[in-house]
């Protein structure tokens, strides 16, 4: 099935330049233009991809992007798990987000924890009409005695509230004070703010800043600390994600005092700023207050990549660099310790996926950052692009992770990302549910990489064999061999998208 | 190190480990400041009593797990049910990734939807721009036949007008004139899904047949003797919608499906990616005004269509998600009737064998108690199903069901023995049903993925029916409507009681009830 890959670099960059250009064919002329700036074909040894990135989608297009709503309440806050999240407006969005990305946490849900509840002030059109502001406080009560256990409580904007000129920052504060202080956040996280969920973990991010850091008292650090105190940032345990991550850190020597978010809690929010080095998975969704942390705070922050075994290594000396001596000797014990299951896993896998190559169309950090882990399984990935990536994502990924030749697409369309897939013949697409049974219709394997398709962890040294058993049984799965009708005789090209 | 290349351990067995169970135990006591399990315990007993359930139902302005979702997911639904139709909605672009993610990981589909992208400067300047633009972009790309529009919450607080901004957009070349551009306004705060199937299809019919927003003369009816169907929100189209057209096949009965989205959701794996495929032609779309009745399966998700369809002349009849025997019979004797048809011995037969298998297994059945929520009409099908199979509902909640669905729910629960102590309850939610399951406990619990917790929670078997089902594959293939679903429903009941017997006596050491034969 492998597609035979005879062309030199240049033939290869001829090639991806020309499928730029049909693509542009089909659209009118100022769509174009705007597109083009979109799309490229990387040369090695530039600064960025040479795209432009965090612009506005265009309309009538089937773009892959979400909102604000879904960056700050899917993403960043959705996962802090003895909080209470409001999806405050209409029923729809906390329906849709409801539980779909399986950011695990150990607690009694409904009683001392709630991720996987979806709390909803539910706006019907009175609400709209004369504001929701009476609702959210009542709404608050009512939480308040019928889970006496929470923790606090953030308030996620739908884009009515906006709109409608609702003050939930003065609900929040009123009512903060009413119950002795309590932590209740409001999230100006509306949906048709900024042009995706980008925004969203932004604006989450800033409300951290001021309503969790900036209200910081004393008797709220009850912490003692340690020289060898860190944070896991922007890991949001997707399939346990950042137990598998955890795991390694504390054997290394460390302890982690706080996990942003998947399985995290208030107390350790509000931990954070005792941390002596804040370790940052997602750059994409929480680079904004790893800053903030370290002007405000001093405390520096690293990115580290836990995809893969190269990576992983190259991530737990980079942390332990930051620290003394035994650190830096846990970290080597670390690696020594897990080596021969990398060992067994290449063994076991490499043959099987050697040559394969891969397209990535994901969110935040991956776009880039598993591109490692499948190299260290001798596969190619011939094409990536982000859903809502920055200039500095594609400056990452430029420097570090993709090779000369390499498609890039920036908010890639679904008319888009079929052609290139058609004509690029990838053995893989890595991407998310919308674009899941399109490619698999089209005879392509596939894997979600934004929820791990509901198999993982994919992080580090335990979530690697995984990854790679996933890789295997998708590629490798018997299906591809019945896609045609054996009656039916096989014609090129293989993969066909909707005309 | 549990982890191992030759058997790989994935999230369901690694962190059931004892490495990593010590590792949440210490951040738990470490870090997270976790209530004392006592405490945990104590609340947790106190949201299982009457006491808490008191309370729980006093709420007014919470709500929490609502077993409903907004207006333009069912626009969607509705829409891609029509010949090479494109939904176009719009608003914020962010609410059409949710409908396209909840859709596909229902039917494990791909799902086509674009929208206008409306950002900041649209909610002050108004989306007409993204509209035009919007709507130029998807008809050269993706070729449609039809761009049904609807809206999101936000293009309805700032007051978008959806026929003036199309006109406008066709006057300025985004689409032909004469492309067909059906709309309707789908508020996310007014009504439910169900809701914006009604307004869709309402809309849609509305273009056909009413001179196609004032461009073209209305159309006058010739009456036929052709039969619409609609089947409504469903998230057993696939199988629902086919078993209906075997049916209407069987009866010799000429007819037309509105809004056939059966195909699209259920597309092959062969090569190629239909984008569009199947569908009610835009023709039989428009000639659906000349037939002699429709029919709905779902009375309160076409309310709407029904009066409007009534407008023009037709004889319209709404049926209740027609599970089960007598719920078919009424159903094929109205077909019969409308007409003029006889009801095919094959069919009698088929009749007969869902008799027969009723008659074969209600001892397991009778007397069971049962929860169920979902679409108001949904409910009552089952409802009506389960008092025929001798077993007795007892909740029956529908966060989307009104007061009129309230009262046809308890004259149904009235007309049975076994409906004595039954209950609907409109405009609740799942945690209300935790309540009631705890406080007046029943033996199975019917509804869709979200009542595993429920299961969970309350210890209640939960049986999958409903939408969405996320966590279990295929279901929407096989029908519920007709006597073959109903034997579809009856055998699902049936496996989840033998599941349940099993489950309880499956002691080593003891060989009582763990039989072999039922």
């Amino acid at each position: 099935m492998s597609f035979v890959r005879t062309e030199s670099i240049e033939e290869i960059k001829a090639r991806n330049k020309d499928l730029i250009q049909e693509v542009l064919t089909v659209y009118p002329e100022k769509t174009a233009k705007r597109r083009a700036k979109h799309l490229n074909v990387h040369e090695a040894g530039k600064a960025d991809c040479g795209v432009k990135s965090n612009l506005k989608s265009i309309p009538g297009v089937m773009t892959i992007r979400g909102c604000a709503y879904a960056g700050s309440k899917g993403v960043v806050w959705g996962p802090i798990k003895d909080m209470i999240h409001i999806s405050h407006g209409p029923v729809g969005c906390g329906q849709y987000s409801w539980g779909s990305r399986r950011n695990y946490y150990a607690g009694t849900t409904g009683i001392d924890t709630f991720v996987t509840l979806q709390f909803t002030s539910d706006f019907q059109e009175k609400d709209i009409v004369f504001g929701g502001d009476k609702k959210l406080v009542k709404l608050i009560d009512e939480l308040q005695e019928l889970f006496p256990l929470n923790n606090g409580i953030t308030i996620q904007s739908e884009c009515p509230i906006g709109l409608i000129g609702d003050d939930i920052e003065a609900v929040s504060k009123a009512k903060s004070k009413e119950y002795g202080g309590k932590t209740i956040v409001p999230v100006r996280c509306e949906g048709f703010r900024g042009v995706s969920q980008s925004l969203g973990h932004h604006i989450a991010n800033d409300a951290v800043r001021d309503w969790i850091f900036d209200r910081l008292t004393p008797e709220k650090s009850r912490f003692e600390s340690t020289p060898y105190d860190v944070a896991i940032i922007g890991d949001y345990n997707i399939g346990g994600d950042a137990w598998s991550s955890r795991i390694l850190l504390e054997e290394m020597g460390l302890r982690v005092i706080a996990q942003w978010s998947g399985d995290g809690s208030l107390a350790e929010l509000e931990a954070t700023p005792k941390a002596k080095l804040n370790i940052l998975h997602c750059y994409r969704s929480m680079n904004y207050i790893s800053r903030h942390m370290e002007e405000k705070f001093g405390i520096p922050w690293c990115e580290y990549n836990f995809f893969g075994p190269s990576k992983i290594a190259e991530s737990l000396r980079k942390i332990a660099s930051y620290f003394d001596d035994s650190i830096k000797e846990g970290a080597e014990r670390v690696i020594a310790k897990y080596q021969p299951l990398v060992d067994a896993v290449v063994a076991k896998y490499r043959p099987r996926l050697e040559g394969k190559t891969v397209m990535l169309f994901v969110g935040g950090l991956r776009p880039r950052h598993v591109i490692g882990a499948y190299e260290d399984l001798g596969m190619e990935v011939i094409g990536t692009g982000y859903e809502f990536g920055h200039n500095d994502d594609y400056q990452r990924t430029a420097q570090h992770y993709v090779k000369d030749g390499t498609l890039i697409y920036d908010d890639v369309n679904g008319y888009e990302f079929e052609r290139f897939v058609e004509k690029m013949q990838p053995d893989l697409v890595g991407s998310g549910i919308k674009e899941k049974y399109v490619f698999q219709k089209m005879g392509v394997p596939f894997r979600q990489m934004h929820s791990w398709d509901y198999s993982g962890p994919y992080h580090g040294y335990d979530g690697f064999p995984i990854f790679a058993r996933d890789m295997d049984m998708a590629i490798n799965s018997p299906v591809w061999g019945k896609t045609k009708a054996p009656w039916k005789a096989v014609a090129e090209p293989r993969l066909m998208a909707a005309e | 190190m549990a982890q191992n290349a030759e058997h790989v351990l994935d999230h369901v067995e690694l962190f059931r480990g004892p490495e990593y169970q010590q590792m949440l135990a210490n951040k738990k006591k470490m870090f997270e400041n976790a209530r004392d399990p006592a405490e945990v315990e104590r609340i947790r007993e106190w949201s299982k009593t009457p006491e808490y359930r008191e309370k729980n139902f006093a709420r007014e302005a919470l709500t929490i797990n609502p077993a409903k979702a907004c207006q333009p997911l069912g626009a969607v639904f509705a829409s891609v049910g029509f010949e090479g139709t494109l939904p176009f909605v719009h608003g914020s672009q962010g609410c059409v990734a949710y409908y396209r993610s909840h859709l596909s990981r229902h039917f494990k589909e791909p799902s086509s939807c674009v929208s206008s992208s409306m950002t900041e400067d649209a909610a002050v300047f108004g989306g007409l721009n993204n509209m035009t633009d919007g709507l130029a972009n998807s008809y050269n790309m993706y070729k449609p036949k039809m761009i049904a529009v609807s809206t999101t919450c936000m293009a309805e607080v700032i007051g978008d007008d959806l026929n003036a901004f199309i006109k406008t957009s066709k006057e300025k070349g985004s689409v032909p004139q004469d492309f067909d551009v059906p709309f309707a306004h789908t508020p996310a705060f007014v009504g439910s899904h169900i809701t914006g199937y009604d307004n869709a299809l309402k809309g849609i019919l509305e273009h056909f047949w009413d001179g196609k927003a004032g461009t073209v003369p209305k159309l006058e009816r010739t009456p036929n003797e052709k039969i619409n169907f609609i089947g409504g929100f469903d998230g057993y189209t696939v199988g629902n919608t086919r078993e209906i057209k075997r049916i209407f096949d069987l009866m010799d009965v000429q007819y037309t499906i509105l809004a056939d989205n059966s195909d699209v959701f259920d597309t092959p794996t062969d090569g190629e990616f239909r984008m569009y495929d199947g569908g009610t032609t835009l023709e039989d779309a428009a000639n659906a005004l000349h037939a002699k009745a429709t029919i709905s399966a779902q009375q309160w998700c076409t309310e709407k269509t029904l009066a409007f369809i009534a407008g023009h002349g037709q004889e319209v009849l709404a049926f209740n998600h027609p599970v089960g025997v007598s719920a078919t019979d009424e159903l094929l004797m109205a077909l019969a009737r409308i007409t003029g048809k006889e009801i095919p011995e094959a069919l009698a037969r088929e009749r007969g064998r869902l008799v027969d298998a009723i008659a074969d297994s209600s001892a397991h059945i009778h007397g069971k108690k049962f929860a169920i929520y979902g679409d108001p009409d949904l409910c009552y099908g089952l409802t009506a199903f389960l008092l025929e199979l001798g077993a007795e509902p007892v909740h029956v909640l529908s966060t989307n069901g009104n007061k009129a669905w309230h009262d046809k729910m308890q004259a149904l629960f009235a007309s049975s023995p076994f409906g004595q102590n039954c209950h609907a309850y409109p405009g609740r939610d799942l945690w209300h049903m935790r309540s009631l399951l705890f406080t007046e406990p029943v033996d199975f619990l019917i509804g869709n993925t979200h009542g595993k917790y429920l299961e969970r929670d309350t210890g209640t078997p939960l049986i999958r029916i409903g939408f969405p089902i996320f966590d279990r594959h295929h279901h929407h293939r096989s029908p519920l409507w007709g006597y073959q679903g109903g034997m579809n429903v009856l055998v699902k009941i049936l496996d989840k009681i033998f599941d349940e017997i099993d489950r309880k006596t499956s002691v080593t050491g003891t060989d009582y009830s763990f039989d072999i034969i039922r």
